[in-house]
């Protein structure tokens, strides 16, 4: 069976070089929304018209990264350095093809030899914007669904686990949990009937890596999840994806179809007895479905209310039986990690955090995009020279991570090195890989209450803390962002916060105080600054109850 | 290799107290059992249980975090707080937010005196409300031929729900929206008497804590609620099986 | 009990039921394709009202006021018609901060509706989202399923109106 795989790689090998030329265009949801689309389709008419179709190829990839100067294109002509270029239009399309053999347009080339390609490395990246993600010949050609192949066939279930082990690899959902440590949990749990949920249910508000992954590389998270079944004796998988991500979606189904097409997945997957399926189960939005447990319920087609834990996932999960969810990027590290060994990846990363993490650049940074670095990478980098510093005049005042479970970290503090727990001490956590730059016109009370806005409507109403207690946390900060913040008031925020943090059901709850206490924590002054001038009081409402004794 | 005992016996404490525990037990089970009280409010015996009014949560040593003494199973060599100092700050404040999000005014309640939510109040000391009072506005529905509901003195804790789904069956009721602006509806979120699954049973209005689920013809000092039913439905029923 | 094997006859004879009944039917009837079910009968009939819960709830076997707290605990699903266009605003964080409650107010108060509305006379939705992952092009709106990404209010609000005045030419 690998005999064909490599078969199926070498043709695509000479079919590729059958070109001088390949012109790639993005086709990621980024690039797209910029109509590259309708560039992809005029590179197409130009080549037939130039009559240069046995020299030219055009090609949809994923996603490149840069997205901020999107859409992009690059030219591939068998030399060393492909040529990048930005902000296509329609109209640029003819002055790129009739450069095929010349010199490259200078007015739409952008270097690759900036910090923002050379600075990064590519794990789960690597195949995002070199590959198109519609053909599953291009996913092989690039060593794909060897390592599955690999691992039914020359090792054993607890081998590969001892591989996830070694790696070090830890959730990339936000929690950071070991993942050898789940799979092991997940594989001594009885039960004859087991299930992989990949959690695709990507909500942080200003996060993109999973779709971007979804929709750039989506057989790399068929092949983790099938990998991920053979470990833990599952034979039927999930993918949880938002509602929101229809693109994502539709290359997940054809990538599926493929998959089962070339017996990577469905019955006797590579000739063995080994057996996985996988289907698309939609999420409708709603936030809180990233929870594991509500996660469950919605696939079991229910509202998306979380349970209390224990009775954890791995143990009680799906319809009952023992589930291991793990989230996109995570299962997105599974594949290089068995090719290549779980020791080649513990290299990278510091002492407790190993690997790689995809971040996504957004806000007030010039290059907002996504980027993979090694953990440990610090935040200076990441904004300065990775991301281009700040867009706008002004400086860097404040990094948020980890979205509305997250906190805001102050321009101090870049000297940080990245990672689960350095995040964590700031007040913050590494959260899902969203990283928004705040330059010195956001209001760090705005923000606050932007997130408690959304921990409110996305409070799923179970339990009385995260229910009533956001709703009365929004007030006070909408309150503060009217400069009419009260001494008593600060008090009362800072109490709800303890209380909601310790008593809440779920995830959602035990968080949303967080973008409050890190606010609180390194700007209370902007706080301060939000109060009526001379405070009347305590302005509390007493409503009397009749006690029975 | 199987275990050669179905039931594993555990000993633990709970506030100092050694208790002997079957591994299925609750907490609360056990703290019940041994006269140690827990306030409770979603808690229903005879239905599962939710773990959403978070007034049960416990001090476990050598975990930081609290957890919900209905769903927290025995085990070995536990040591469990049902009373700290921080326990009954919380519980108190779990009260005050219940009392200010949506119309609790006991003076004017037809629960007044036989409510769980004010009985709790009392007992756990609170005189006055910490949070400002939300006031939603919601109407009474009183379509139905035997009782009211009313949206305005409910707490959400779903034990409506519950027994109307897992004891009668009929599963009239449900919730909707999500937040704070879930609310209790019946079938299509239609007015309940013209519901075409309840089945006037009335186990609903005798499990509700307060006065949110009520007999149209009863007066204040009437309003009783009558629960031993529930357990005992349960036993007869898993006894049929 | 044991699922439904045969199919109920829908509210009408709309061809669309056909979709929402094979989606049904690869779920085997069972409780569990309640969300799938809901997700083709807003993607068949742009929404979801009293009727088609009806027969999804008895096609498969599950409580009316279940089905209803489903339908109302996530917002993709709507129990209104949307208008005859839509514009989808993003408030994820990139957004917010790049000054999308800045648009929001200004349709808000151009067309009178709020966020989850229609106008009355049908001709405009304006909704939210939470995100839509486009971040880098913040901040990004979703005009009849177009995403436009650094919209500015003065751009934002002429394409609306020239969706409005399409129809009225």
């Amino acid at each position: 069976m690998l005999e064909r795989l490599e078969e199926i790689a070498a043709t695509e090998q000479l079919f590729a070089e059958e070109f001088a030329h390949t012109v790639n265009v993005c086709m990621a949801a980024g690039c797209m929304s910029s109509q590259s689309g309708l560039i992809k389709e005029a590179f197409d008419k130009e080549i037939e018209r130039g009559g240069v179709e046995r020299r030219c190829r055009v090609r949809g990839t994923g996603c490149m990264g840069l997205c901020a100067a999107g859409p992009l294109v690059t030219v591939d002509s068998q030399t060393p350095d492909e040529v990048l270029y930005q902000q296509v239009k329609v109209e640029d399309v003819p002055d790129i093809i009739n450069a095929l053999e010349g010199q490259p347009v200078k007015r739409l080339q952008c270097s690759i030899d900036i910090p923002f390609f050379k600075r990064q490395k590519k794990i789960v990246l690597e195949n995002s914007g070199i590959i198109d993600p519609e053909r599953i010949e291009e996913y092989i050609a690039r060593d794909g669904y060897s390592a599955l192949l690999r691992a039914i066939t020359e090792m054993s279930p607890s081998d590969v686990i001892d591989e996830i082990v070694a790696s070090g690899l830890r959730g990339r959902g936000g929690g950071g949990y070991p993942t050898g440590l789940k799979w092991t949990t997940v594989a001594k749990s009885d039960g004859e009937v087991k299930y992989v949920i990949c959690n695709a249910d990507e909500g942080d508000p200003g996060a993109f890596m999973d779709r971007s992954v979804l929709e750039s590389d989506p057989h790399r998270i068929l092949e983790g999840m099938a990998i991920a079944g053979y470990a833990i004796g599952a034979s039927q998988g999930y993918v949880y994806v938002r509602g929101e991500y229809p693109l994502a979606v539709a290359r997940l189904k054809t990538a599926i179809r493929q998959a089962r097409r070339s017996n990577m997945l469905g019955s006797g997957i590579g000739g063995t007895p080994f057996n996985f399926h996988v289907d698309i189960r939609l999420g409708a939005g709603a936030f809180v479905c990233g929870e594991e447990t509500a996660l469950i319920a919605s696939i079991e087609g229910k509202r998306g209310q979380p349970r209390p834990r224990p009775p954890y996932p791995a143990e009680y999960g799906l319809w009952g039986c023992p589930t291991l969810i793990n989230n996109v990027e995570t299962l997105a590290s599974v594949a290089p990690i068995v090719r290549n060994g779980g020791e080649w990846y513990a290299q990278y990363g510091t002492a407790t955090s190993k690997g790689t993490k995809v971040f996504a650049l957004a806000g007030g940074i010039r290059n907002t995009g996504l980027i993979e670095v090694p953990m440990g990478t610090s935040l200076r980098d990441i904004i300065y020279d990775i991301g281009g510093g700040i867009s706008a005049m002004g400086e860097c005042k404040a990094i948020q991570t980890g979205g509305p479970s997250g906190g805001c970290i102050p321009a101090a503090y870049l000297d940080t090195l990245v990672d689960y727990e350095s995040l964590a001490a700031l007040g913050s956590i590494m959260g899902s890989g969203g990283m928004i730059v705040m330059d010195e016109s956001t209001s760090m009370v705005d923000v606050a209450r932007y997130f408690m806005e959304f921990c409110m409507t996305e409070s799923c109403g179970r339990c009385v803390p995260c229910r009533v207690g956001t709703v009365h946390m929004y007030n006070i900060l909408d309150k503060f962002s009217r400069h009419e913040g009260t001494q008593d008031d600060l008090v009362l925020l800072e109490k709800l916060c303890d209380m909601v943090r310790n008593t809440s059901l779920c995830g959602l709850g035990q968080t949303a105080p967080n973008p409050v206490l890190s606010t609180l924590r390194y700007f209370r002054s902007e706080y301060m600054d939000c109060m009526i001038p001379e405070p009347d009081g305590a302005e509390i409402i007493n409503e009397t109850l009749e006690v029975a004794q | 290799m199987k275990r050669p005992f179905k039931t594993r016996i555990k000993t633990l404490k709970i506030d100092g107290i050694d208790v002997g525990a079957r591994e299925d037990e609750t907490l609360l089970e056990l703290a019940q059992e041994n006269d140690i009280f827990i306030p409770t409010l979603c808690h229903l015996e005879g239905v599962h249980d939710i773990g959403g009014c978070r007034l049960c949560l416990v001090e476990v040593k050598g975990t930081n975090k609290l957890l919900p003494a209905c769903m927290t199973y025995a085990e070995e060599g536990m040591e469990v707080t049902t009373n700290s100092e921080r326990l009954q700050m919380y519980r108190r404040q779990v009260l005050d937010l219940l009392f200010s999000e949506r119309n609790h005014v006991c003076s004017v309640c037809v629960s007044n005196g036989h409510c769980e939510l004010q009985w709790l109040a009392g007992k756990l000391g609170i005189s006055h409300v910490g949070v400002p009072y939300l006031y939603p506005q919601l109407s009474v529905d009183a379509s139905h031929r035997f009782y009211i509901y009313d949206p305005n003195r409910c707490i959400l804790c779903t034990r409506c729900v519950r027994v109307c789904d897992e004891i009668e069956g009929a599963h009239t009721w449900d919730v909707m929206g999500r937040g704070t602006d879930c609310l209790i509806i019946s079938d299509l979120n239609q007015p309940w008497g013209t519901s075409d699954t309840c089945t006037r049973c009335g186990k609903c209005v005798q499990v509700c804590p307060t006065g949110a689920l009520f007999h149209k013809t009863k007066a204040v000092a009437e309003m009783e609620k009558r629960r031993d039913f529930l357990p005992y439905l349960r036993t007869m029923r898993e006894g049929r099986k | 009990m044991t699922p439904r094997t045969e199919k109920l006859e829908p509210p009408s004879d709309d061809k669309r039921w056909r979709i929402v009944q094979a989606t049904m039917q690869r779920n085997g009837f069972e409780r569990d394709g309640l969300i799938e079910t809901l997700h083709t009968v807003q993607e068949s009939f742009g929404f979801l009202d009293d009727d088609s819960l009806r027969y999804v709830a008895a096609s498969l076997n599950a409580p009316l006021s279940q089905v209803y707290g489903v339908s109302t605990f996530y917002h993709l699903f709507s129990l209104k018609p949307a208008g005859k266009h839509t514009c989808v605003v993003c408030l994820g964080t990139a957004c917010y901060i790049k000054g999308i409650p800045l648009l929001l107010k200004e349709i808000e108060n151009e067309f009178g509706i709020k966020a989850g509305q229609t106008t009355p006379d049908g001709q405009l939705s304006l909704m939210t989202a939470r995100c839509l992952g486009s971040c880098g092009l913040a901040p990004v709106a979703v005009f009849d399923g177009q995403i436009d990404g650094k919209v500015n209010v003065h751009e934002a609000m002429a394409r609306l109106k020239a969706l409005q005045e399409g129809d009225n030419a």
